[in-house]
């Protein structure tokens, strides 16, 4: 019996080893120098890259984040430092119910309220979505690291005269300065590899980034769009952006396992 | 400077021009515990630099409450084309025809259960097995790496896995799987059918791949919440490691299990992109496990790029909104089952 | 919830009652006048009244518990930051009741500092920044010379810049435990307050850095007010001017049973339970 259990795990750990194998295999076989840098040739033509898609990504990121982030830091804050017992538990668990949103709902909801009034799919509608999905994630990392400060720090800061506010900000939030970056971390890594929200808001492009009001193409939604695709070339091109974006998404989860390692020692 | 502390009574007076002085009144807690600092949730900020934080901080803190709330209100908006058309028939009805503007969402709605159902079937129980080994037998080098690898598995994009789900796994549970499944076992209704490859056998089999690392992590913190006093008495009676395991320690964890797989199953039912690329897309209600399908989340995200028209739209969405509504439920099912596990633990520790 | 009104003393005016001969015009006296204090609904301290004087130091001794610490949080205001934290009576800093409406408990606490049981330097800044920490909080802007001057400054005044005129850029944890204390006072000291509240500084300190503690409070006290809590008796005889001692009355609530040169109160206490308590048959 507790040999199956072994098996079990061992099973998770290999299923994460044959995936990770064949995008590594895959991946790299046709990544090459051109893929970075070119745009997606036309159906038909070989050769081509996802480089448009790649800057897509991180613009989809910054926008997100530039959304998402106030939002959800000064909502942890308010869940750690200002709020009532009562208000907070509300509050924390409407955040955790965000959080449990499938992304595809949430792209849904951008949808009807950006890309339908504005009669146009955008860059920006699809960083709203995604905001929508880093905010609760953020909070609650925030929070967390918040509350690991101790409360002897928050007395000292007060019996030396120093307001609350300056308080929070100039002493508490640098004391938990770690963890709240490796929460955006991680919120960062979930989202770039969300494509559910991004079929309904940034749609995809041919071209280049045209503006926030413009479609934009973004790499897993191009990593879909080829893998369902008939051409075996694009099938090809799909694997090699998978492992650009597993690079990317594991990347940052690893480092931010290597820091928390760090600084709990 | 500070000399008699003449300069900071000027600064207290520049204050008290913005109203920040006035009584402290503040709130009498709930839980009364003498001596122990709670923080600042006493006294209501008094200066006008901490009220204005505060206040900002609550402000974005509601921003949370108003998306869920415009969540609801929007989706059910946007729903109204369909839901005036076809009332609660939608939910009952197979058809999809775009020009007759006729939808229903019945199909996706068995597709969702029946993949989530299978994928539960095959996660549940090397989930579990994986937690234990992790809590009750793996030596303590192998634990961090191990539980590690396994929340890499969760981080992987759900489009990712459908790629290697649709170029990997499908040809592989075309040929020897179904194949092999349906010679021996086609008499049942349930293996009979073309193997495509694709359809609700590979979905179930992918979205199993993507629920083991939430309920493998879940378990895992529920069993290790476990005293180990709980252990030790089964094994003073004489039970072997996996007695105690079986009759002690997951009787103890049993709602936090269930929690665990709930909110699995709530992961499992929102799940889009590798289900859409492997499910193979068609709206019909088949019993087989060979025969391609489609749930409601790879509906929305098939068609959606096609749809015009107020109603089809609005069936898109309502499908949007069954959705929602259906992880919302679970979500909070979830939720008060471990809630109650680690409310239940504390007072016999 | 319910909002209790709790400090504002609407009623009478605080006036100072005692004439301090030999004090006026000087800054840091504090009177206190039938202090109470609640934790919610309970009693931690009722009607203690003494007089804390300046370049003096005062020891407030007693058992644990007794509310000692509960009390010198009341001083700087401190104690309404606990959850349910009440207060009632009057504390009156030179002659200005410090509860009063107008009064600003961020401005009272850069004249009434603090420094805790447990070294409390801030771990992710520097020597320098948690010296300058407070000053860099509660002003708008500051000028880094101006800044070196008050850190070193309060440094020298805290007996700790030889030890760390070379470390000032390292983290403020990095120090020993006598140096993270005497950091926190020096960061107390960099505000310039009039009054110094140390809550058992040294009980989690070894016998050598608490030596020095001492010390430096015997040079601190030349200039400042000192008010320190311990419930070292022996400290409290080395170190002290006056003592106060407190005791739990049959309610569980800390009152004051007996306040004068601690001399006197060591070798000739007036009443019976300060001599019990002296003599080590309790506490």
């Amino acid at each position: 019996m507790l040999g199956l259990s072994s098996a079990a795990a061992g099973f998770g750990v290999l299923i994460l080893a044959l995936i990770l194998g064949y995008i590594v295999v895959h991946g790299i076989a046709f990544l090459n120098l051109d893929f970075l840098t070119q745009a997606a040739k036309p159906v038909g033509e070989a050769g081509g890259g996802m480089r448009n898609e790649i800057l897509g990504t991180i613009i989809l990121i910054v926008l997100a984040s530039v959304f998402g982030l106030p939002v959800g830091l000064m909502a942890g804050i308010f869940l750690a430092e200002f709020a009532s017992p009562r208000a907070a538990s509300a509050v924390r668990f409407m955040a955790d119910i965000l959080a449990g949103v499938p992304s595809i709902v949430v792209g849904v909801f951008a949808y009807a309220i950006m890309v339908r009034p504005m009669h146009s799919y955008s860059a920006l509608s699809a960083g709203v979505a995604l905001a929508i999905i880093i905010v609760p994630i953020v909070a609650r990392t925030a929070e967390e690291s918040l509350r690991l400060v101790p409360n002897s720090m928050r007395e000292a800061a007060l019996a030396l005269g120093i307001t609350r506010w300056r308080a929070v900000v100039g002493v508490i939030i640098p004391g938990a300065i770690t963890g709240i970056v490796t929460g955006i971390m991680l919120a960062i890594a979930r989202i770039a590899g969300e494509t559910a929200p991004l079929i309904f808001t940034a749609l995809g492009s041919s071209f280049g980034f045209q503006g926030l009001l413009k479609p934009i193409g973004a790499l897993p939604l191009q990593i879909f769009r080829y893998a369902m695709s008939p051409y075996p070339d694009w099938h090809q091109q799909a694997w090699a952006g998978a492992f650009v974006l597993i690079m990317l998404v594991l990347g940052i989860s690893v480092l931010v396992r290597w820091i928390s390692n760090r600084r709990r020692i | 400077m500070n000399a008699g502390g003449e300069p900071l009574l000027h600064f207290a007076a520049f204050e008290k021009l913005w109203g920040g002085l006035e009584n402290v009144k503040h709130i009498e807690p709930e839980t009364a515990s003498p001596g122990r600092v709670r923080g600042w949730t006493s006294g209501r900020p008094q200066r006008f630099g901490d009220r204005i934080f505060s206040n900002l901080t609550l402000i974005f803190a509601l921003v949370i409450v108003g998306i869920l709330f415009g969540f609801v209100v929007i989706l059910n908006i946007d729903a109204i084309p369909a839901i005036s058309k076809f009332g609660l028939s939608f939910l009952g009805s197979s058809s999809w025809d775009p020009v007759k503007e006729q939808f229903g969402a019945l199909p996706a709605i068995y597709g969702t259960l029946l993949s989530s159902l299978i994928g539960l079937v095959i996660a549940v129980p090397i989930s579990l097995g994986a937690a234990i080994f992790l809590v009750e037998m793996a030596p303590s080098w192998l634990k961090g790496t191990a539980s590690f690898l396994i929340e890499m598995l969760a981080a992987i994009p759900s489009v990712i896995i459908g790629l290697w789900g649709l170029f990997v796994l499908v040809p592989l549970v075309r040929s020897p799987v179904e194949s092999w499944l349906g010679s021996k076992l086609g008499f049942l209704p349930l293996f009979q059918g073309p193997p495509f490859g694709v359809g609700f056998l590979a979905a179930g089999i992918i979205l199993a791949i993507m629920v083991i690392p939430i309920i493998t992590a879940v378990s895992r913190d529920a069993i290790r919440a476990v005293p180990d006093s709980q252990r030790e008495a089964m094994m003073a009676l004489g039970a072997t490691p996996w007695e105690t395991i079986r009759r002690a320690v997951l009787p103890y964890c049993r709602s936090g299990l269930v929690g665990a797989v709930i909110l699995g199953l709530g992961r499992a039912l929102g799940e889009t992109m590798a289900i859409t690329m492997v499910i193979g897309n068609s709206y019909a209600l088949t019993a087989s496990l060979f025969s391609p399908g489609a749930t409601i989340a790879s509906k929305i995200a098939s068609e959606f790029s096609e749809a015009t028209g107020g109603v089809f739209i609005g069936s898109l969405v309502e499908l949007a909104l069954v959705l929602f509504a259906v992880t919302l439920l679970i979500n909070i099912v979830a939720r008060l089952l471990i809630w109650r596990m680690t409310a239940v633990k504390a007072p016999i520790e | 919830m319910t909002i209790v009104n709790n400090l504002v003393n609407d009623k009478t005016q605080c006036e100072p009652k005692e004439y301090i001969a030999g004090f006026e015009g000087k800054k840091g006296i504090l009177e206190v006048q039938d202090l109470s204090a609640w934790y919610g609904n309970t009693l931690a301290i009722k009607h203690i009244g003494m007089s804390i004087k300046s370049q003096l130091i005062t020891a407030i001794i007693g058992p644990s518990g007794c509310g000692k610490s509960t009390f010198i949080r009341c001083l700087n205001r401190l104690h309404e930051v606990s959850h349910g934290g009440r207060v009632e009576g009057c504390v009156l800093l030179d002659g200005k009741d410090i509860y009063a409406r107008d009064v600003d408990p961020v401005i009272l606490r850069q004249r009434i500092g603090m420094v805790f049981q447990k070294p409390t330097p801030f771990p992710t800044m520097s020597v320098f920044d948690n010296v300058a920490a407070g000053l860099r909080l509660t002003r708008l802007w500051t000028r880094r010379w101006e800044l070196a001057e008050i850190v070193e400054g309060s440094l020298r005044q805290a007996a700790l810049w030889d030890e760390v005129k070379d470390k000032l850029n390292q983290s403020g944890a990095s120090l020993s435990g006598g140096q993270q204390q005497r950091l926190c006072i020096a960061r107390a000291l960099a505000v310039e307050p009039e009054i110094i509240l140390l809550d058992e500084p040294c009980s989690a300190l070894d016998p050598a850095a608490t030596l020095k503690i001492e010390e430096l409070m015997r040079s601190l006290a030349k200039q400042y007010t000192i008010v320190i809590v311990t419930h070292n008796m022996q400290q409290a005889a080395r170190v002290s001017d006056i003592a106060a001692f407190l005791m739990t009355d049959s309610d569980r609530a800390g009152v004051l049973v007996e306040y004068g040169q601690t001399s006197q109160l060591f070798t000739n206490p007036k009443d019976k339970r300060t001599e019990d308590y002296i003599t080590g048959r309790f506490g």
